[in-house]
């Protein structure tokens, strides 16, 4: 273990440029008396690999900082960064371009394209992309076996459990370069067991190097993150997890192809 | 009195020895409650002087077999056929502690339960990374009545995490709301309270 163990070292010293970074974000509807503050200056940092629960009470702020992040709705004040990149500085187009090549949404209710098949909506956005649809139905079989649904790839949407379309749906949120996935209550229509799959597949992706923010307001759920954050009145009040060094090292490892990142919640495929 | 029925129900399977009962415990419970060898010896005389159990010869290295006797069997299926109280709740240390920050001025309970929680959930998702191992194994081909005995016991544990929380969420919604009452209400309410 010597060698991996001083390359964690090194990792450690390196700064990883986090997928997703809010700096001092504050979302304001209205003005004067009818002013409301859903959020205020909120900052938060998500790395590649690291899987961040927001908790909170419901018009806490949760949704407000999901489509913030994903670029649906811009900040009053304060930067949104993705992948390098300040959302609030970018034109129209260059901002769903953003939206459509660096993030990916997973919603309460799939939102899988009813004509089309488990294979062809992982494929779509890469076909939006830009790439031939044979190469796009390619990445999305590779991405269907990845988390060990391979054989729902000709499968329509309604004729696949729940459970099996939130998995497609993750598969497609992330095809591609696509490395940061936000989610909004993933699991909220799903039975306890179905929804623990679906997570699990989440927390796989992200000990495979993808970031996620999930919404939600089931602590036995957020508890598969890394960290968990929590809101009250559009502030972070509180957050409990293990320091975001841990979740650099991992992926600090995985990249340098050592055995030291294993060990984590995700070895369940 | 969980592990003198849960070494009953070991023993109703066929004589086992001390350290084996410990191995076969802990193997159901994970590491949730471990035992020490003396509390199984211990636990074995008083099962004896209460003719639940008897001597049931030695091997060649000398370990001494227990085994059931009937009236353990009516013991375990008594057990087994009555529902655990619940009727009396333990003590609990954090509602006591709960209690005290919101009447002891001085002290700021949001901060108190804000700790906790963060605590707590912790606690929660190293139990989570422990499931998610058990859920591995539970689904393996081969997977055995030990591995299924180790998820639940911890899905036990994973369930009473997430009630403390959402009961500290609770319990911070409800602080918020009592300090945004307005004054003269409460102090109507503690004058009647004094009456």
């Amino acid at each position: 273990m010597s060698a991996p163990e001083t390359s964690a070292q090194q990792w450690k010293d390196t700064p990883i440029a986090p997928v997703l970074r809010l700096q001092a974000v504050s979302r304001v509807h209205g003005a004067g008396p009818a002013e409301v503050h859903a959020l205020s200056g909120v900052d938060l940092d998500v790395l590649p690999g690291e899987f961040v629960a927001v908790m909170g009470p419901s018009g806490s702020g949760k949704s407000t900082l999901l489509t913030l992040a994903g670029g649906l709705d811009a900040a009053s004040s304060g930067r949104v960064v993705v992948e390098g990149q300040e959302l609030g500085a970018l034109t129209t187009r260059a901002l769903a371009a953003v939206r459509r090549r660096s993030i990916g949404y997973v919603f309460q209710d799939f939102n899988l394209v009813p004509a089309l098949t488990a294979a062809e909506n992982i494929a779509l956005p890469r076909e939006l992309d830009g790439l031939s649809a044979r190469r796009a139905r390619t990445e999305a079989q590779a991405a269907l076996a990845e988390i060990g649904i391979a054989e729902l790839a000709d499968r329509f949407p309604d004729e696949m459990s729940g459970g099996q379309q939130q998995r497609v749906a993750i598969a497609r949120a992330l095809i591609g370069e696509r490395r940061l996935v936000l989610a909004d209550e993933p699991t909220g229509a799903l039975d306890s067991s179905t929804g623990e799959a679906v997570l699990a597949v989440l927390r796989a992706r992200c000990d495979a190097g993808a970031a996620a923010v999930m919404v939600t307001h089931e602590s036995r759920h957020a508890a598969w993150a890394d960290r968990v954050v929590f809101l009250r009145d559009g502030r972070l009040v509180d957050e409990s997890g293990p320091a975001r060094v841990e979740a650099s090292l991992r992926v600090g490892l995985g990249n340098l192809g050592g055995s030291g990142g294993s060990d984590t919640a995700g070895d369940t495929e | 009195m969980s592990i003198r029925h849960g070494l009953l129900a070991l023993l109703d399977q066929g004589p086992r020895y001390g350290y084996q009962l410990r191995t076969e415990f802990e193997s159901r419970t994970g590491s949730a409650w471990p035992l020490n060898v003396g509390q199984v010896y211990t636990t074995l005389s008083r099962l004896e002087r209460d003719g639940l159990v008897e001597p049931s010869g030695e091997d060649d290295e000398g370990h001494v077999f227990y085994a059931v006797t009937e009236q353990g069997r009516q013991e375990l299926r008594s057990w087994f056929d009555t529902p655990v109280d619940r009727r009396s709740p333990p003590r609990d240390e954090l509602a006591i502690k709960l209690a005290m920050a919101v009447t002891v001025p001085g002290v700021d309970a949001t901060a108190v339960l804000q700790a906790q929680r963060g605590h707590t959930m912790t606690a929660l998702q190293a139990l989570t990374r422990l499931k998610a191992r058990a859920l591995a194994a539970v689904e393996r081909p081969g997977a055995a009545g030990p591995d299924l005995a180790w998820l639940l016991v911890l899905d036990q544990q994973v369930f009473q995490a997430e009630a403390e929380l959402n009961w500290l969420n609770n319990c911070e919604t409800r602080l918020i709301r009592h300090a945004a009452r307005p004054a003269r209400e409460t102090a109507v309410r503690e004058g009647e309270r004094e009456r």
